[in-house]
């Protein structure tokens, strides 16, 4: 589903990802961890295309989109989500979702000025799927509640529910579950998996690894723009280079 | 309270502010108070125009007045020294602006947040000097006089400032009406997802540079048609009309009336209009009330009258919604209630 080769982004003299090959699986749920400025934010920018690449190259379904701007990589099925996604606070929901769809609508000014049967049937179209999104992240009835008034947990719900609406096969998740508490960080894994057991592809990044141990099928993790390593939650937790890369390498000495 | 505030928004509303602005002329108590209010909707149309780059798109465009000036200087030039008549002036006056205004999108929107504003700053003072120093073209200081009126067809003479005034009130509402449809299609959507953050308007699939320019575009067309339409009342134009200053002033319109809303440039102009007209009598001292009044607004209401109202009511809309709808919504607490019922 996405092949990363041999990518490498440097940030002047410095490699911010440095030489990383991975292969996620589609259907699958992947995450990527790593101390902070582990270069993972990074990684997902490049995925994405709101950076470009210095070398490598990033398959998606076989396409090769390294080269592409972001929102040709969107129009190819990459959602995602950010750290801190700014809604619209003094709109509805709703409103929020709608242009979710916009990618996949093709009206332009002219439909605005005949008010054409075009942008009448693709504007239902975009409230559909925005109803769809909505209900798919379980907040089918805060529809029409202004975000100012939704909780920081419902917030991250809504920022899935933009990503979905625009129909992607991969959804790419900047900390879904920052600042929420355990209880809400349960309800957001099932959400997650939910979202694969409906044909996504995850990928996620995330600092919560009680989380990440019972949710990911792959993990890989990141440290100083490189890949340490990559398995399953089991062969990571078991693996030495990641406890070093967690831990400190006098972590034995001390131990 | 709630039901007061709903007459506002109530579709018959704008009706009756229509039927307003239709009587105003016959219960002005001047030929000059027509005039200003004339004046006043010349300078609405501009900010609905600023309101689609700035308001909505969320681009501080700090060109505005220098486009203006523009569709102001191509309606005076083609009048009065190419003797074109009115309407195929006022026409192309429109297409300059929008011309021009995207050959300066196209630069100055690879430029994002404060950058974006220095090089409009800029922008618009090159204008400003262009018109001021490109003699054989503009007439330099001595400005431009003899501008056609709008030609009536010799049904109606636009030179009367009656007649001039339902023309102003015409334009404006056309103004509206398309700034009123664009908001609420998935164009406005569009423009409002990129004022929301760059990098989340990308990630949804929108092409941010091609989405800006539009929004340039029309911003620029709308100061052009009202620059035009400005030219052609006043019938004199100077340099002066591309001052910079004209571009704050519009601003300060828009941030009084509300930045991306229908209705917030109308009555941010019109009520500004107003205001510094009923305080030309302290002359440079109206300054002592005007300036202190747009802090107390900036801080009780930053998002202007017609936002802060707005944002007001949705918020008690939807509490009153979420009363309405507690006991269907949520069928445990509605068993837990029956006791008392």
């Amino acid at each position: 589903m996405l092949k990363v080769e041999k990518l490498t982004k440097m940030f002047g003299g410095l490699a911010a990802v440095h030489d990383v090959s991975v292969e996620f699986e589609a259907r699958k749920i992947n995450a990527i961890i790593g101390p902070n400025g582990a270069g993972k934010s990074t990684f997902f920018n490049l995925i994405s295309g709101l950076r470009k690449p210095t070398s490598g190259r990033i398959l998606i379904d076989g396409h090769d989109v390294s080269r592409l701007r972001c929102d040709r990589v969107a129009r190819l099925g990459v959602g995602r989500t950010f750290q801190t996604t700014h809604l619209f606070e003094q709109a509805t929901v709703l409103d929020n979702l709608i242009v979710g769809h916009r990618l996949r609508t093709r009206s332009g000014l002219w439909d605005v000025l005949i008010n054409s049967s075009r942008l009448q049937r693709e504007e239902r179209e975009c409230r559909e799927k925005a109803r769809e999104a909505l209900d798919f992240v379980g907040l089918a009835h805060l529809e029409n509640r202004v975000v100012l008034d939704i909780s920081q947990e419902e917030r991250k719900r809504v920022a899935f529910a933009l990503a979905l609406a625009t129909e992607p096969k991969l959804v790419l998740l900047d900390e879904p579950a920052a600042g929420v508490n355990p209880e809400e960080t349960e309800g957001l894994a099932r959400l997650i998996r939910k979202m694969a057991e409906h044909g996504l592809t995850v990928c996620l990044i995330e600092h919560k690894m009680d989380m990440i141990m019972g949710l990911a099928d792959k993990i890989m993790v990141l440290n100083y723009g490189e890949k340490i390593a990559e398995g399953t939650p089991a062969e990571i937790k078991a693996n030495p280079a990641v406890i070093e890369a967690y831990l400190g390498s006098d972590h034995d000495a001390a131990a | 309270m709630r039901r007061f505030a709903s007459l506002f928004t109530h579709p018959a509303a704008r009706w009756v502010l229509l039927a307003l602005a239709l009587g105003f002329p016959f219960v002005a108590s001047s030929e000059y108070q027509v005039y200003v209010m004339a004046t006043a909707f010349i300078w609405a149309i501009a900010v609905y125009g600023l309101n689609i780059i700035t308001g909505y798109c969320g681009q501080l465009n700090l060109a505005h007045g220098g486009f203006f000036a523009v569709g102001a200087y191509a309606l005076a030039i083609l009048t009065s020294d190419h003797g074109w008549n009115f309407w195929p002036a006022f026409l192309a006056a429109g297409l300059v602006s929008a011309a021009l205004g995207a050959a300066v999108g196209v630069v100055s929107l690879r430029l994002k947040e404060h950058y974006f504003a220095i090089f409009t700053l800029c922008v618009g003072f090159i204008i400003y000097l262009l018109i001021d120093k490109w003699e054989a073209l503009t007439h330099g200081a001595i400005g431009i006089r003899g501008i056609a009126a709008p030609d009536g067809f010799g049904l109606v003479d636009f030179s009367q400032t009656r007649p001039f005034y339902y023309l102003a009130l015409g334009f404006l509402v056309l103004a509206i009406w398309f700034a009123g449809r664009l908001a609420s299609s998935l164009l406005g959507r569009t423009f409002m997802a990129i004022r929301n953050g760059d990098a989340l308007a990308q990630s949804l699939g929108i092409d941010l540079m091609r989405n800006k320019v539009l929004a340039f575009v029309l911003s620029t067309t709308y100061a052009g048609v009202a620059g035009a339409l400005y030219a052609s009342m006043i019938r004199f134009i100077g340099p002066e009309e591309a001052n910079p200053n004209h571009t704050f002033d519009m601003i300060t319109y828009l941030l009084i009336g509300g930045f991306g809303t229908l209705f917030g440039p109308l009555a941010g102009t019109v009520g500004v209009v107003w205001i510094t007209q009923s305080l030309q009598f302290l002359e440079d001292y109206r300054m002592v009330i005007f300036g202190p009044l747009i802090v107390v607004l900036v801080i009780f209401m930053p998002r202007g009258v017609v936002g802060t109202f707005l944002g007001w009511k949705l918020r008690k809309d939807a509490e009153a919604a979420r009363a309405d709808a507690r006991p269907g919504v949520d069928g445990m607490s509605g068993t837990e209630v029956k006791p008392h019922a």
